[in-house]
């Protein structure tokens, strides 16, 4: 099954190294992956796992220090800011904090200006840059005439993070990196968000990386699972294959630090 | 915006700094309007006049006369004419004729003058004393009672053509003129300078000049502070460590000691303000690159500046549109600090002499050089070095006052 798709992205011997001398850190230490077109992937593990180094490394905001990413077969090229600009028309993110995701000093229509921009629609006339937002906006279940002139904080946690998808939608990339979309939301609002993906998933047929700290979640929507533990990839495979038959004692170890309502924690382990 | 601003107005640190600002401002665009003299003219011959009313006497004698009879005027005249010496003189003479120490006042002119009247007499002759003592004392005696007759006196004009003294008229002890009615009076509210010029006049175009050269030091300083500090924490990598090279290097040289010698090089003649503004302006923006760098650094990696690059935006872009505004306030209250600053550099150049050149404008330094020079301080003429002093702690202090009203605006952690 594997041979028929096609790797999107790919990283060979992925590393970045945080200052040096005594406070040198390995925050990522030699990883190895390739994503394939078209599957969610999940990166799971706990905090100061590397995650998100990873994910900045993959969205090209910070150069590994060693290793290569390649970028459907090819190695990838940052090096210039117009390709950099390209880059991220294929690739974009979503944050976990919606709350400092938005610069508070730009209106919500500059924000999805910037992306019908960045499509090459800058010089569409005004009637149709609204009907784009309006398309977005409606997508996420928001409402474009009610949010035009007013500001991202204005707006609740919830609604921002909406927003956030509602940018990928008039984007488009190939590939989407959710960094813990869901960790600063309520509970309620996290199956909404999360159902948002999975449509926007199949409306544009992208690549879905999702870094999460939340095993179950993983579980439920991906379909190959790394586990990552001190910078280093300790297990991959299939979501069935990683959750249901672990072989690492960490992944073990995430899985039964899920929450079970109906059964008591057993503090004395932590 | 409007509501940063109501809060702003909220602070009273704030308010009080800015009321204080605005008054001085307001004096220094007003009174130039009133007062249109050049501040550089030299109006009196002599030096350091104290301040006062200073009413034309030529005038006064043409002026319409008014008779008042006040009781205390006699008292207050003989009074007004004894100088501190000559009441000693008296009392000198008065013990050595045998009156006890005790007896006698030097402060009660009326007991003073009594026993004077009663005891003294041209003709004794007092064991060790001079003629020209003697005649001394003759010489007072004489002037007292000049000013205890009621006569008054002529005014005489000599004719051109004899050269002989003809009466113009007679002025009474009792005759008053309205100072109104005087054509020329002049009030110099702080006196004179060393050089003879009105103090409040040069002061008031002092501290005009004083500002603006604060404001361009400030701004230079902020814009070239804000520029470097800006790129040195956004780019980082080499250019980071170049700039921070630079500004290693300004901070290691004493920035004062940079500023005299720098001014010193220039020469006296091509120093005007603004050439000193410049040079204290491209000596002090270190401090302020250093701390917009370290608030960009931590800025820099925050998820709103992420998300721009994502939308493609360029370096310029990212730093003018994501960067900027969040520092903006901040920046502010150093550029606030920087003026305040750039006031005292010049003040303190200028009092070591190397301040604008002289003839052009006054600042409140160069006014403190002269006060300096020509001893004010020493011969206790205070209205030459005291208001100066005023203004510049009054200016530094309500811009310092709105910085900190502005910092409990902006930086809710330091709110009471």
């Amino acid at each position: 099954m594997a041979e028929e798709k096609q790797v999107c992205l790919s990283g060979k011997g992925l590393t970045k190294v945080f200052g040096f001398g005594r406070q040198r850190t390995l925050a990522v230490d030699h990883v190895d992956f390739s994503f394939y077109e078209g599957e969610i992937v999940s990166i799971v593990g706990e905090s100061g796992s590397g995650k998100t180094t990873l994910a900045k490394m993959l969205l090209g905001l910070i150069n590994p220090t060693e290793g290569e990413i390649a970028f459907q077969g090819q190695v990838r090229d940052i090096s210039s800011q117009k390709k950099r600009k390209e880059y991220w028309k294929n690739i974009q993110a979503i944050f976990q904090d919606p709350f400092s995701s938005y610069n508070i000093f730009n209106k919500i229509d500059a924000v999805l200006l910037d992306c019908i921009h960045m499509r090459g629609g800058r010089n569409l006339p005004h009637e149709k840059k609204v009907e784009l937002m309006t398309e977005a906006c409606g997508f996420v279940n928001l409402k474009f005439a009610e949010l035009t002139n007013k500001y991202p904080f204005e707006l609740s946690g919830g609604q921002m993070q909406r927003l956030m998808i509602a940018r990928i939608f008039l984007l488009k990339p190939k590939v989407l990196l959710a960094d813990e979309p869901t960790s600063m939301i309520d509970a309620c609002s996290r199956a909404t968000i999360l159902d948002m993906l999975m449509d926007l998933r199949r409306e544009i047929g992208m690549t879905l990386i999702f870094i999460t700290h939340d095993i179950g979640l993983a579980y439920f929507v991906s379909d190959s699972v790394y586990i990552m533990e001190h910078g280093k990839i300790v297990e991959h495979g299939s979501a069935d294959e990683v959750i249901l038959n672990p072989k690492e004692v960490y992944t073990r170890r995430l899985i039964n630090d899920v929450p079970k309502i109906y059964e008591e924690w057993d503090l004395s382990t932590v | 915006m409007k509501h940063t601003l109501q809060q702003v107005f909220h602070s009273g640190k704030f308010v009080i700094g800015f009321v204080i600002f605005v008054a001085l401002m307001l004096i220094v665009i007003i009174y130039p309007l009133i007062i249109t003299d050049a501040p550089l003219t030299i109006i009196a011959q002599g030096t350091f006049f104290k301040p006062g009313i200073y009413v034309n006497v030529y005038d006064s004698m043409n002026a319409p006369k008014y008779t008042l009879l006040l009781e205390d005027a006699d008292a207050k005249r003989i009074a007004s004419r004894l100088t501190p010496e000559d009441r000693q003189a008296m009392k000198e003479w008065l013990i050595a004729i045998g009156i006890p120490d005790n007896a006698i006042d030097i402060e009660d002119t009326a007991q003073l003058l009594g026993l004077w009247e009663t005891h003294f007499d041209p003709k004794m002759q007092i064991a060790g004393m001079t003629n020209a003592k003697r005649n001394y004392y003759i010489r007072l005696n004489t002037s007292l009672e000049g000013l205890l007759a009621t006569e008054g006196a002529i005014i005489a004009a000599k004719n051109a053509d004899t050269g002989a003294l003809e009466e113009k008229g007679n002025v009474g002890q009792s005759e008053f003129v309205n100072v109104t009615q005087v054509a020329n009076v002049r009030v110099l509210p702080l006196g004179t300078d060393n050089f003879g010029r009105d103090v409040l006049t040069q002061l008031v175009t002092a501290t005009r000049v004083s500002l603006q050269i604060g404001f361009i030091a400030g701004l230079i300083a902020t814009l070239v502070g804000l520029t470097l500090g800006l790129l040195a924490g956004y780019v980082g990598g080499w250019v980071d460590d170049i700039i921070m090279f630079v500004t290693n290097l300004f901070t290691v040289i004493p920035g004062f000691v940079l500023l005299i010698l720098i001014s010193f090089s220039i020469g006296q003649e091509r120093r005007g303000a603004t050439t000193v503004a410049v040079v204290i302006g491209f000596t002090s923006w270190v401090w302020t690159t250093r701390a917009v760098r370290a608030q960009v650094i931590s800025l820099r990696n925050r998820d709103h500046v992420n998300l721009s690059k994502l939308s493609g935006h360029s370096l310029v872009h990212i730093i003018l549109n994501d960067i900027l505004p969040y520092i903006a306030s901040y920046v502010v209250m150093a550029m606030i600090l920087q003026i305040s600053s750039g006031i005292l550099a010049e003040a303190g150049l200028s009092i070591l002499g190397l301040g604008p050149r002289t003839t052009d404008v006054p600042t409140l330094g160069l006014m403190m050089n002269w006060a300096m020079i020509y001893q004010a301080h020493v011969l206790g003429k205070w209205w030459a070095y005291l208001p100066v002093l005023i203004t510049i702690a009054l200016i530094t202090f309500s811009m310092n006052l709105m910085n900190t009203g502005l910092d409990q605006v902006f930086n809710p952690a330091l709110r009471d």
